[in-house]
């Protein structure tokens, strides 16, 4: 089966965020980059669904030439193929990223290469939009499960499992489907130094970034803002296990130790 | 009018809905519109019929046999159409898995743009809300061009702080409707809602994707999101073993263990401890984090606590700066040292 992973690069942020001057985006200037941890689940469940089923994995970003590194971290990973649609940088709304991907799909389509299965994050990491894989399977009138915690495939139908409450709500849908998983589904293998350098040699196919036809779009971003913080300075109990007792005294006070 | 989708269970309408519905009546004073809501299953009616002190005027229950179980879809099918015939201008949802998922089918069947998580909406024309990205650590101010405005509310959305606004009796461009101008809501909101059915015309397309059962999810221990009590263990605890003097702790204050994504990416504990931005959110009354930097992705998860105690060997550890309390020292020697003061407290020696 045709398994193809959609992932989006990111900062990597650490313990605070800094926004530019012009609050358009985080200043990324001294940040590494990465793609959410639900879609490296995607891409290791592909590269799992392929390993057990045949066919080939592809992985497919929408951003700029530098995107490249990770799509080549997803084949460091084990997917075999990789689709850049290259802009020049911006952020592109959910419905324009969207309509680029099944445009993309239709230039695989005309290369040959049909998909049993579309993959994505629940979430992006940055925008969280929740919704670019719901709008790729309407345009393309396929079935949708999103936040999915464990996926098996029988046949032509892939049985999904989304938490819900203290149980699992179980979903059956026929191939071909639109699935977008959380991290928690399996636990992505560290990818070797054999497959970084495999992955550092493979080609990448790029297509147009197409952002379909003009119509309603957005949200479109007027600027960012970081939420207020409360004030708070940090009380040192103590060092080292001498502040045991402070620790406890506090415990009792708090009213969680009795 | 706005219409508010509302998850409910035997009748009950749930939290994040009832969040939705404050966010939805707050905005229905804005621009002096009517709030009605939406509600799917056998006991639609029911959870419809109590939500007059929400501020909700009209309900619209759909009950097709069809769609007694959860069908994306499908409830978007039917939310998109009874919206239609009612002419809403704005459509809300709960910033939950399910409400996310279904008005992103409401926004996508329609044609329509979609925010999602948002806050509050800052101006109604032109329309501009305010989002959450990266799990709530940074906000979006968007504007939402649309002849319908579909978004979700973000669960933590601070809707007791909203102020309520007076209904200015002022039709809107963004949302009112000229001819309910002035007439309500009843400041009160203590009317009987008038609950009616919808019966959506669903296709075979829309249904394929649904709830087809239910199955126990097996679960150890206290539930993560509602511990009163969590320690938490980071990169710092160092492997999967050193986490029994972790889970001693928890155990003597009757919480729950939670970690960070090095400690689950590593494989030392099971994802459905994570907490933060792709794990589970927690609002204990203590939260002791243990080795632990406080990476922003972190930080959401655990921003509901209500006292953080950190304990970390790096006193300019991020951490620092969000815990009211910490202790600066090896986890490894501070967190066996805090049980063994537990037990002799308690005069078990
Ligand atoms: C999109 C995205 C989503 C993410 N989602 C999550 C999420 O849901 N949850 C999450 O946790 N992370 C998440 N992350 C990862 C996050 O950015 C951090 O990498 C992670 O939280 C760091 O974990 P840590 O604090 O355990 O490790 P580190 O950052 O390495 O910190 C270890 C800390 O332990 C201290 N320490 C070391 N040894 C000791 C000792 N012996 N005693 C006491 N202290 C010691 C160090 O001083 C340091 O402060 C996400 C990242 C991204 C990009
Ligand atoms: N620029 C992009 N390139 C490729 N995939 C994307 C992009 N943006 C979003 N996606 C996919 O869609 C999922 C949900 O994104 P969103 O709807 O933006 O929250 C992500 O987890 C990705 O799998």
């Amino acid at each position: 089966m045709n398994v193809l992973v959609c992932v989006k690069r990111v900062p990597q942020t650490g313990g605070s965020v800094v926004l530019t001057d012009d609050g358009q985006d985080i200043d990324t200037r001294y940040a590494a980059f990465t793609v959410s941890p639900h879609e490296e689940c995607a891409v290791e469940e592909a590269v799992r669904l392929v390993e057990a089923g045949g066919g080939t994995s592809t992985v497919l970003t929408l951003g700029p030439d530098m995107a490249v590194e990770q799509l080549r971290d997803a084949m460091a990973a084990g997917i075999e193929r990789a689709i850049l649609l290259e802009t020049d940088g911006r952020e592109w709304d959910p419905v324009a990223t969207a309509a680029a991907i099944v445009s993309a799909l239709a230039a695989e389509r005309a290369a040959g290469i049909e998909y049993d299965l579309l993959l994505f994050g629940n979430e992006a990491a940055d925008t969280g939009d929740y919704q670019v894989p719901v709008r790729v399977a309407t345009a393309l009138d396929l079935p949708c499960v999103t936040g999915v915690k464990a996926l098996r495939i029988e046949g032509d139908i892939a049985e999904a499992r989304v938490e819900a409450g203290d149980g699992w709500d179980v979903f059956e849908v026929p191939l071909p489907a639109v699935v977008s998983v959380r991290e928690g589904i399996n636990l992505p293998r560290y990818p070797s130094v054999p497959g970084r350098l495999r992955a550092k040699k493979r080609e990448i196919i790029r297509y147009p970034a197409d952002p379909g036809p003009a119509g309603p779009t957005g949200p479109a971003k007027v600027r960012l803002h970081l939420p207020r913080e409360q004030q708070r300075s940090v009380e040192i109990l103590g060092r080292g296990p001498e502040a045991a007792p402070a620790v406890v005294a506090l415990l009792l006070r708090l009213g969680v130790l009795s | 009018m706005i219409l508010v989708v509302v998850e409910q269970s035997d009748g009950t309408v749930d939290r994040a809905s009832l969040t939705a519905l404050a966010f939805g009546r707050h905005l229905a004073g804005m621009l002096g519109a009517q709030v009605s809501a939406v509600a799917f299953g056998p006991s639609a009616e029911a959870a419809l019929a109590a939500l007059g002190p929400a501020g909700v005027v009209r309900g619209w229950a759909i009950q097709t046999p069809s769609l007694d179980g959860y069908a994306p879809a499908a409830w978007a099918r039917g939310t998109g159409q009874l919206s239609t015939s009612v002419g809403a201008r704005i459509i809300l949802g709960p910033g939950t898995q399910r409400g996310n998922e279904v008005m992103a089918h409401v926004a996508a069947q329609l044609g329509l743009p979609m925010a999602a998580n948002c806050l509050e909406v800052r101006s109604a024309d032109p329309f501009v809300v305010m989002r959450q990205r990266w799990g709530g650590s940074v906000l979006e101010e968007a504007r939402l061009d649309a002849s319908v405005r579909c978004l979700t509310v973000a669960e933590n959305a601070p809707v007791a702080e909203l102020a309520p606004v007076a209904p200015s009796g002022e039709p809107s461009a963004a949302g009112g409707e000229p001819s309910a101008a002035g007439a309500e809501p009843s400041p009160a909101g203590a009317e009987p809602v008038l609950v009616g059915r919808f019966v959506p015309a669903l296709s075979h397309g829309d249904l394929r994707s649904r709830v087809m059962r239910t199955v126990p999810r097996a679960s150890a221990g206290i539930p993560l999101a509602g511990a009163r009590v969590v320690v938490g263990g980071g990169r710092g605890v160092g492997s999967a073993a050193a986490f029994g003097p972790l889970e001693e702790l928890a155990a003597l204050l009757g919480g729950a263990v939670g970690v960070s994504r090095v400690v689950t990416s590593a494989g030392w504990r099971p994802h459905t401890e994570q907490v933060g931005q792709t794990g589970t959110r927690i609002a204990p009354e203590v939260y002791l984090a243990c080795g632990i930097s406080g990476a922003i992705q972190h930080i959401v998860g655990c921003a509901g606590a209500r006292t953080i105690i950190a304990i970390n060997t790096d006193p300019e550890a991020p951490i620092l700066s969000r815990a009211s309390y910490a202790v600066i020292g090896d986890l490894h020697a501070v967190v066996p040292a805090v049980s063994a003061e537990i037990r002799r407290v308690r005069g078990g020696g």
